[in-house]
Protein backbone atom coordinates (compact mmCIF):
# COMPACT_ATOMS: atom_id res chain seq x y z
CA UNK A 1 0.00 0.00 0.00
CA UNK A 2 1.67 3.24 -0.74
CA UNK A 3 2.43 6.20 1.69
CA UNK A 4 -0.83 7.92 0.68
CA UNK A 5 -3.29 4.86 1.00
CA UNK A 6 -1.83 4.19 3.87
CA UNK A 7 -2.52 8.05 5.43
CA UNK A 8 -5.85 8.13 3.85
CA UNK A 9 -6.95 4.65 6.14
CA UNK A 10 -4.92 6.20 9.08
CA UNK A 11 -7.82 8.66 9.22
CA UNK A 12 -10.94 6.27 8.50
CA UNK A 13 -12.01 6.15 12.71
CA UNK A 14 -11.37 9.94 12.68
CA UNK A 15 -13.64 10.63 9.78
CA UNK A 16 -16.51 8.58 10.96
CA UNK A 17 -16.33 10.01 14.54
CA UNK A 18 -16.84 13.65 12.42
CA UNK A 19 -19.14 11.88 9.93
CA UNK A 20 -21.11 10.43 12.92
CA UNK A 21 -21.53 13.71 14.93
CA UNK A 22 -22.09 15.53 11.20
CA UNK A 23 -24.94 13.40 9.87
CA UNK A 24 -26.42 12.06 13.38
CA UNK A 25 -27.02 8.60 11.48
CA UNK A 26 -24.54 5.83 11.70
CA UNK A 27 -25.65 4.33 8.53
CA UNK A 28 -25.54 7.93 6.32
CA UNK A 29 -22.28 8.64 8.05
CA UNK A 30 -20.46 5.57 6.88
CA UNK A 31 -22.05 6.51 3.63
CA UNK A 32 -20.29 9.74 3.80
CA UNK A 33 -17.01 8.43 4.64
CA UNK A 34 -17.16 5.91 2.29
CA UNK A 35 -17.86 8.07 -0.71
CA UNK A 36 -15.52 10.38 0.98
CA UNK A 37 -12.56 7.33 0.54
CA UNK A 38 -13.83 6.41 -2.82
CA UNK A 39 -12.98 10.12 -4.23
CA UNK A 40 -10.03 10.45 -2.42
CA UNK A 41 -8.13 7.05 -3.75
CA UNK A 42 -10.02 7.74 -7.57
CA UNK A 43 -7.94 11.38 -7.18
CA UNK A 44 -4.65 10.13 -5.69
CA UNK A 45 -2.80 11.57 -8.52
CA UNK A 46 -4.66 14.66 -8.13
CA UNK A 47 -3.65 14.92 -4.89
CA UNK A 48 -0.37 17.36 -5.17
CA UNK A 49 1.31 16.74 -1.39
CA UNK A 50 -0.24 18.76 1.17
CA UNK A 51 -2.38 17.65 4.49
CA UNK A 52 -4.09 14.54 3.27
CA UNK A 53 -5.96 14.64 6.69
CA UNK A 54 -7.32 18.89 5.82
CA UNK A 55 -7.64 17.56 2.62
CA UNK A 56 -9.99 13.95 3.38
CA UNK A 57 -12.46 16.40 5.92
CA UNK A 58 -12.85 19.22 3.30
CA UNK A 59 -14.30 16.42 0.66
CA UNK A 60 -16.38 14.77 3.55
CA UNK A 61 -17.30 18.33 4.59
CA UNK A 62 -18.37 19.05 0.96
CA UNK A 63 -20.48 15.86 0.44
CA UNK A 64 -22.29 16.47 3.11
CA UNK A 65 -23.11 19.89 1.87
CA UNK A 66 -24.24 18.30 -1.26
CA UNK A 67 -26.45 16.06 0.82
CA UNK A 68 -28.17 18.14 2.32
CA UNK A 69 -28.15 20.49 -0.52
CA UNK A 70 -30.57 17.77 -2.03
CA UNK A 71 -32.46 17.18 0.76
CA UNK A 72 -33.39 20.64 1.48
CA UNK A 73 -36.60 20.75 -1.21
CA UNK A 74 -38.32 17.27 1.02
CA UNK A 75 -39.41 17.53 4.66
CA UNK A 76 -37.22 16.86 7.58
CA UNK A 77 -38.01 14.12 9.54
CA UNK A 78 -36.24 15.17 13.20
CA UNK A 79 -35.88 11.81 15.48
CA UNK A 80 -37.40 12.61 18.57
CA UNK A 81 -34.85 10.83 20.38
CA UNK A 82 -31.56 10.37 19.97
CA UNK A 83 -31.45 6.24 21.15
CA UNK A 84 -28.35 5.30 19.72
CA UNK A 85 -27.10 2.99 22.18
CA UNK A 86 -23.09 4.06 21.49
CA UNK A 87 -23.24 6.94 23.47
CA UNK A 88 -20.13 6.46 26.48
CA UNK A 89 -20.48 8.63 29.29
CA UNK A 90 -23.44 9.77 30.47
CA UNK A 91 -25.72 8.63 28.21
CA UNK A 92 -28.33 11.56 28.95
CA UNK A 93 -25.51 14.35 28.17
CA UNK A 94 -24.93 12.53 24.94
CA UNK A 95 -28.43 12.87 23.49
CA UNK A 96 -28.39 16.37 24.72
CA UNK A 97 -25.40 17.50 23.40
CA UNK A 98 -26.86 15.13 19.89
CA UNK A 99 -29.82 17.10 20.24
CA UNK A 100 -28.42 20.89 20.82
CA UNK A 101 -25.82 19.77 17.32
CA UNK A 102 -29.37 18.85 15.68
CA UNK A 103 -30.63 22.50 16.39
CA UNK A 104 -27.38 24.24 14.25
CA UNK A 105 -27.02 25.20 10.75
CA UNK A 106 -24.73 23.64 8.59
CA UNK A 107 -21.77 25.16 8.65
CA UNK A 108 -21.85 25.87 12.08
CA UNK A 109 -22.25 22.90 13.17
CA UNK A 110 -19.24 21.78 10.82
CA UNK A 111 -17.38 24.54 12.44
CA UNK A 112 -18.10 23.47 15.54
CA UNK A 113 -17.15 19.98 15.23
CA UNK A 114 -14.06 20.04 13.24
CA UNK A 115 -12.69 22.67 16.05
CA UNK A 116 -13.78 21.41 19.12
CA UNK A 117 -13.99 17.60 18.43
CA UNK A 118 -11.59 17.23 15.53
CA UNK A 119 -9.16 19.57 16.61
CA UNK A 120 -8.27 21.30 13.90
CA UNK A 121 -6.76 25.01 13.35
CA UNK A 122 -9.24 27.59 12.27
CA UNK A 123 -6.76 28.39 9.41
CA UNK A 124 -7.30 24.77 8.48
CA UNK A 125 -11.08 24.87 8.90
CA UNK A 126 -10.96 28.23 7.08
CA UNK A 127 -9.34 26.48 4.34
CA UNK A 128 -11.99 23.55 4.52
CA UNK A 129 -14.58 25.96 3.91
CA UNK A 130 -13.13 28.34 1.81
CA UNK A 131 -14.02 30.73 3.54
CA UNK A 132 -11.74 34.26 6.04
CA UNK A 133 -10.60 33.12 9.26
CA UNK A 134 -12.49 35.97 10.38
CA UNK A 135 -15.79 34.29 8.84
CA UNK A 136 -14.70 30.78 10.97
CA UNK A 137 -14.99 33.06 14.05
CA UNK A 138 -17.87 34.45 14.28
CA UNK A 139 -19.28 31.13 13.10
CA UNK A 140 -17.61 29.45 15.90
CA UNK A 141 -19.33 31.55 18.45
CA UNK A 142 -22.25 31.82 17.22
CA UNK A 143 -22.54 27.36 17.84
CA UNK A 144 -20.99 28.00 20.92
CA UNK A 145 -24.28 30.62 21.67
CA UNK A 146 -26.22 28.11 20.44
CA UNK A 147 -25.30 25.18 22.21
CA UNK A 148 -24.88 26.53 25.33
CA UNK A 149 -28.24 28.16 25.13
CA UNK A 150 -30.02 25.07 24.02
CA UNK A 151 -28.06 22.64 26.59
CA UNK A 152 -29.06 25.73 29.45
CA UNK A 153 -32.83 25.17 28.19
CA UNK A 154 -33.11 21.95 28.31
CA UNK A 155 -31.88 21.61 31.51
CA UNK A 156 -34.23 24.19 32.67
CA UNK A 157 -36.87 22.47 31.17
CA UNK A 158 -35.82 19.40 32.70
CA UNK A 159 -36.23 20.92 36.58
CA UNK A 160 -39.33 22.34 36.04
CA UNK A 161 -41.22 19.36 35.38
CA UNK A 162 -39.15 17.43 38.42
CA UNK B 1 4.74 43.10 25.04
CA UNK B 2 0.73 43.45 25.71
CA UNK B 3 -1.50 44.98 28.20
CA UNK B 4 -3.06 43.26 30.37
CA UNK B 5 -5.76 46.39 30.52
CA UNK B 6 -6.43 45.57 26.77
CA UNK B 7 -9.95 44.38 27.63
CA UNK B 8 -10.13 40.71 26.28
CA UNK B 9 -12.35 40.79 23.68
CA UNK B 10 -14.52 37.59 22.84
CA UNK B 11 -12.53 36.16 20.57
CA UNK B 12 -9.79 36.16 22.07
CA UNK B 13 -12.36 33.91 24.69
CA UNK B 14 -12.40 31.58 22.18
CA UNK B 15 -8.98 31.35 20.75
CA UNK B 16 -7.85 31.04 24.26
CA UNK B 17 -9.81 27.66 24.76
CA UNK B 18 -9.28 26.54 21.42
CA UNK B 19 -5.34 27.11 22.17
CA UNK B 20 -4.95 29.55 19.03
CA UNK B 21 -4.26 32.88 21.16
CA UNK B 22 -0.23 34.00 20.88
CA UNK B 23 1.19 32.79 23.70
CA UNK B 24 2.06 35.98 25.18
CA UNK B 25 -1.56 36.81 25.71
CA UNK B 26 -2.58 34.03 27.48
CA UNK B 27 -1.31 35.22 30.82
CA UNK B 28 -3.55 38.59 30.39
CA UNK B 29 -6.59 36.00 29.48
CA UNK B 30 -6.09 34.48 32.45
CA UNK B 31 -5.87 37.60 34.38
CA UNK B 32 -8.89 39.08 32.87
CA UNK B 33 -11.27 35.69 33.39
CA UNK B 34 -9.78 35.65 37.36
CA UNK B 35 -11.39 38.95 37.86
CA UNK B 36 -14.70 38.47 35.20
CA UNK B 37 -16.86 35.46 36.49
CA UNK B 38 -19.07 36.07 33.73
CA UNK B 39 -16.83 35.53 30.97
CA UNK B 40 -14.85 32.38 33.12
CA UNK B 41 -18.20 30.92 33.60
CA UNK B 42 -18.67 31.42 29.79
CA UNK B 43 -15.23 29.68 28.82
CA UNK B 44 -16.01 27.13 31.74
CA UNK B 45 -19.17 26.21 29.18
CA UNK B 46 -17.50 25.66 25.97
CA UNK B 47 -14.42 23.20 27.96
CA UNK B 48 -17.62 21.07 29.20
CA UNK B 49 -19.07 21.14 25.78
CA UNK B 50 -15.61 19.71 24.50
CA UNK B 51 -15.89 17.19 26.90
CA UNK B 52 -19.31 16.24 26.19
CA UNK B 53 -18.71 16.09 22.48
CA UNK B 54 -15.88 13.95 22.94
CA UNK B 55 -17.94 11.29 25.85
CA UNK B 56 -20.80 11.60 23.24
CA UNK B 57 -18.67 10.43 19.74
CA UNK B 58 -15.25 9.26 20.78
CA UNK B 59 -16.58 5.85 21.05
CA UNK B 60 -16.54 5.75 17.46
CA UNK B 61 -13.06 6.00 16.95
CA UNK B 62 -12.74 2.44 18.76
CA UNK B 63 -15.05 0.73 17.03
CA UNK B 64 -14.29 -1.81 14.34
CA UNK B 65 -14.19 -0.31 10.79
CA UNK B 66 -16.99 -2.26 8.77
CA UNK B 67 -16.06 -3.87 6.29
CA UNK B 68 -17.38 -1.52 2.97
CA UNK B 69 -15.07 0.95 4.37
CA UNK B 70 -11.93 -1.21 4.43
CA UNK B 71 -9.19 0.55 2.09
CA UNK B 72 -8.52 -2.87 0.19
CA UNK B 73 -12.62 -3.46 -0.96
CA UNK B 74 -12.53 -0.18 -1.77
CA UNK B 75 -9.78 -0.11 -4.28
CA UNK B 76 -11.08 -3.70 -5.41
CA UNK B 77 -14.53 -2.72 -6.02
CA UNK B 78 -14.43 0.56 -6.07
CA UNK B 79 -17.36 1.94 -7.56
CA UNK B 80 -19.72 -0.79 -6.75
CA UNK B 81 -22.16 1.57 -4.60
CA UNK B 82 -23.28 3.71 -7.65
CA UNK B 83 -25.01 0.46 -8.52
CA UNK B 84 -26.85 0.72 -5.27
CA UNK B 85 -30.30 2.64 -5.99
CA UNK B 86 -30.81 0.54 -9.20
CA UNK B 87 -32.10 -2.79 -7.26
CA UNK B 88 -33.93 -0.24 -5.01
CA UNK B 89 -35.52 1.50 -7.83
CA UNK B 90 -36.63 -1.24 -9.80
CA UNK B 91 -38.02 -2.90 -7.19
CA UNK B 92 -39.96 0.04 -6.19
CA UNK B 93 -41.39 0.19 -9.59
CA UNK B 94 -42.16 -3.34 -9.64
CA UNK B 95 -43.97 -3.38 -6.29
CA UNK B 96 -45.30 0.15 -6.55
CA UNK B 97 -46.65 -0.40 -10.14
CA UNK B 98 -46.35 3.12 -10.65
CA UNK B 99 -44.61 4.90 -14.20
CA UNK B 100 -42.72 8.06 -13.88
CA UNK B 101 -40.16 9.48 -11.87
CA UNK B 102 -38.96 6.64 -9.56
CA UNK B 103 -36.80 9.34 -7.77
CA UNK B 104 -39.42 11.16 -6.65
CA UNK B 105 -40.18 10.38 -2.91
CA UNK B 106 -37.20 8.71 -2.69
CA UNK B 107 -33.56 9.82 -2.11
CA UNK B 108 -34.32 12.47 -4.25
CA UNK B 109 -32.54 13.00 -8.01
CA UNK B 110 -31.10 16.80 -8.48
CA UNK B 111 -33.98 18.24 -10.80
CA UNK B 112 -30.80 18.97 -13.04
CA UNK B 113 -30.35 15.34 -13.69
CA UNK B 114 -34.03 14.61 -14.26
CA UNK B 115 -34.03 17.59 -17.09
CA UNK B 116 -31.04 15.71 -18.73
CA UNK B 117 -33.09 12.33 -18.70
CA UNK B 118 -36.63 14.56 -20.12
CA UNK B 119 -33.68 15.72 -22.68
CA UNK B 120 -32.23 12.33 -23.71
CA UNK B 121 -36.04 10.77 -23.98
CA UNK B 122 -36.87 13.49 -26.18
CA UNK B 123 -33.70 12.71 -28.42
CA UNK B 124 -34.55 9.18 -27.95
CA UNK B 125 -38.03 9.60 -29.55
CA UNK B 126 -37.09 11.55 -32.34
CA UNK B 127 -34.12 10.37 -33.50
CA UNK B 128 -34.86 6.63 -33.07
CA UNK B 129 -37.71 6.13 -35.60
CA UNK B 130 -35.30 7.59 -38.37
CA UNK B 131 -34.04 4.66 -40.97
CA UNK B 132 -32.11 7.05 -43.14
CA UNK B 133 -30.80 9.55 -41.11
CA UNK B 134 -30.48 8.76 -37.50
CA UNK B 135 -26.98 10.47 -36.84
CA UNK B 136 -24.59 12.54 -38.15
CA UNK B 137 -21.31 10.46 -38.51
CA UNK B 138 -21.75 6.73 -38.62
CA UNK B 139 -20.65 4.47 -36.00
CA UNK B 140 -17.91 2.96 -38.83
CA UNK B 141 -15.98 6.02 -38.52
CA UNK B 142 -15.84 5.72 -34.65
CA UNK B 143 -12.74 7.30 -33.75
CA UNK B 144 -13.55 10.53 -35.74
CA UNK B 145 -16.95 10.50 -33.85
CA UNK B 146 -15.21 10.27 -30.64
CA UNK B 147 -12.44 13.41 -30.85
CA UNK B 148 -15.24 15.53 -32.67
CA UNK B 149 -17.90 15.04 -29.24
CA UNK B 150 -15.30 15.49 -27.14
CA UNK B 151 -13.81 18.46 -28.73
CA UNK B 152 -17.49 20.18 -28.97
CA UNK B 153 -18.30 18.36 -25.29
CA UNK B 154 -15.59 19.40 -23.58
CA UNK B 155 -15.79 16.23 -21.34
CA UNK B 156 -14.61 12.58 -22.46
CA UNK B 157 -17.26 11.52 -24.67
CA UNK B 158 -16.44 7.36 -25.81
CA UNK B 159 -18.38 5.30 -27.75
CA UNK B 160 -18.28 2.46 -25.56
CA UNK B 161 -17.94 -1.29 -27.04
CA UNK B 162 -21.75 -2.64 -26.54
CA UNK B 163 -21.43 -6.01 -28.82
CA UNK B 164 -20.39 -8.49 -26.18
CA UNK B 165 -24.28 -7.62 -25.35
CA UNK B 166 -25.54 -7.41 -28.99
CA UNK B 167 -25.54 -3.74 -29.82
CA UNK B 168 -23.61 -2.32 -32.97
CA UNK B 169 -22.64 1.53 -32.83
CA UNK B 170 -25.17 2.89 -35.50
CA UNK B 171 -23.24 6.50 -34.63
CA UNK B 172 -24.02 9.72 -32.80
CA UNK B 173 -24.55 13.26 -32.94
CA UNK B 174 -23.79 16.86 -30.85
CA UNK B 175 -27.65 17.93 -29.23
CA UNK B 176 -28.15 21.54 -27.61
CA UNK B 177 -28.61 20.58 -24.05
CA UNK B 178 -30.19 22.43 -21.50
CA UNK B 179 -26.73 24.10 -20.16
CA UNK B 180 -24.32 23.58 -23.24
CA UNK B 181 -23.94 21.00 -25.82
CA UNK B 182 -24.64 17.25 -25.43
CA UNK B 183 -23.60 13.99 -26.95
CA UNK B 184 -26.13 11.44 -28.19
CA UNK B 185 -25.19 7.96 -29.56
CA UNK B 186 -27.53 4.97 -30.86
CA UNK B 187 -26.86 1.28 -30.96
CA UNK B 188 -28.96 -1.06 -32.57
CA UNK B 189 -29.34 -4.85 -31.98
CA UNK B 190 -29.77 -7.41 -35.15
CA UNK B 191 -33.48 -7.47 -33.89
CA UNK B 192 -33.64 -3.58 -34.85
CA UNK B 193 -34.03 -2.60 -31.07
CA UNK B 194 -32.23 0.28 -30.48
CA UNK B 195 -30.76 2.06 -27.44
CA UNK B 196 -29.62 6.13 -26.91
CA UNK B 197 -26.46 7.34 -24.73
CA UNK B 198 -26.65 10.82 -24.11
CA UNK B 199 -24.52 12.62 -22.08
CA UNK B 200 -23.86 16.51 -20.85
CA UNK B 201 -22.39 18.52 -18.26
CA UNK B 202 -23.70 17.91 -14.90
CA UNK B 203 -23.91 20.09 -11.78
CA UNK B 204 -23.49 17.33 -9.49
CA UNK B 205 -20.30 16.16 -9.52
CA UNK B 206 -21.79 12.24 -9.28
CA UNK B 207 -25.52 11.09 -8.59
CA UNK B 208 -25.68 7.43 -8.20
CA UNK B 209 -27.58 5.45 -10.92
CA UNK B 210 -31.32 5.98 -11.12
CA UNK B 211 -34.49 4.42 -12.98
CA UNK B 212 -37.29 6.61 -14.81
CA UNK B 213 -39.97 5.95 -17.64
CA UNK B 214 -41.90 8.14 -19.31
CA UNK B 215 -44.57 6.72 -21.85
CA UNK B 216 -42.88 3.54 -23.95
CA UNK B 217 -38.95 4.36 -23.11
CA UNK B 218 -37.35 4.25 -19.77
CA UNK B 219 -34.10 5.28 -18.55
CA UNK B 220 -31.54 4.61 -16.45
CA UNK B 221 -29.62 8.03 -15.24
CA UNK B 222 -26.67 8.53 -13.14
CA UNK B 223 -24.19 11.05 -12.59
CA UNK B 224 -19.87 10.59 -12.63
CA UNK B 225 -17.04 13.23 -12.62
CA UNK B 226 -19.08 16.15 -13.14
CA UNK B 227 -20.79 14.50 -16.01
CA UNK B 228 -24.53 13.11 -16.27
CA UNK B 229 -25.56 9.69 -18.43
CA UNK B 230 -28.59 8.82 -19.39
CA UNK B 231 -29.23 5.62 -21.08
CA UNK B 232 -32.45 5.08 -22.91
CA UNK B 233 -34.33 2.57 -24.53
CA UNK B 234 -37.46 1.75 -26.03
CA UNK B 235 -37.57 -1.99 -24.79
CA UNK B 236 -39.81 -3.06 -22.04
CA UNK B 237 -37.03 -4.87 -20.59
CA UNK B 238 -35.05 -3.74 -17.84
CA UNK B 239 -32.74 -5.93 -16.75
CA UNK B 240 -31.64 -5.63 -20.20
CA UNK B 241 -31.39 -1.73 -19.79
CA UNK B 242 -29.59 -2.08 -16.62
CA UNK B 243 -26.82 -4.54 -18.10
CA UNK B 244 -26.19 -2.17 -20.86
CA UNK B 245 -26.25 1.15 -18.67
CA UNK B 246 -23.94 -1.03 -16.54
CA UNK B 247 -21.56 -2.12 -19.31
CA UNK B 248 -21.68 1.95 -20.12
CA UNK B 249 -20.76 2.97 -16.92
CA UNK B 250 -17.67 0.26 -16.39
CA UNK B 251 -16.02 1.33 -19.22
CA UNK B 252 -16.10 4.95 -19.05
CA UNK B 253 -14.99 4.37 -15.38
CA UNK B 254 -12.14 2.27 -16.32
CA UNK B 255 -11.54 5.03 -19.21
CA UNK B 256 -11.36 8.00 -16.67
CA UNK B 257 -8.80 5.99 -14.90
CA UNK B 258 -6.69 5.30 -16.93
CA UNK B 259 -6.77 9.20 -17.95
CA UNK B 260 -8.27 8.38 -21.23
Amino acid sequence: MTAFRQSVEAMIPALRRYARALARDADIADDLVQDTLVRALRSERLFLGGDVRSWLYTILTNLNKNRRRSLARRPQFMPLLDNNPDASGTEAEGRDIARALSTLVEEQRSVLLLVMLEGLSYREVADIQGVPIGTVMSRLARARAHVKASLEGERAALRRVK
Amino acid sequence: MTDQHIPVTEDELHAYVDNELPAERRGDVEAWLATHPDDAARVQSWRSMAEALHARYDSVIDEAVPKRLEIERLERQPRKWVYGAIAATLAAFVFGGGVGWMARGAAAAPSALQNFTLEALEAHRLYVVEVRHPVEVPGSERAHLQAWLTKRCGWIVRAPELTPAGLKLVGGRLLPGPGGPASFMMYESASGERFTIYTAKSEAEAAQMRFSSQGNESALFWADRGVAYVVVSSVGDRSRLTQIAQSVYDQMDKIEKTGG
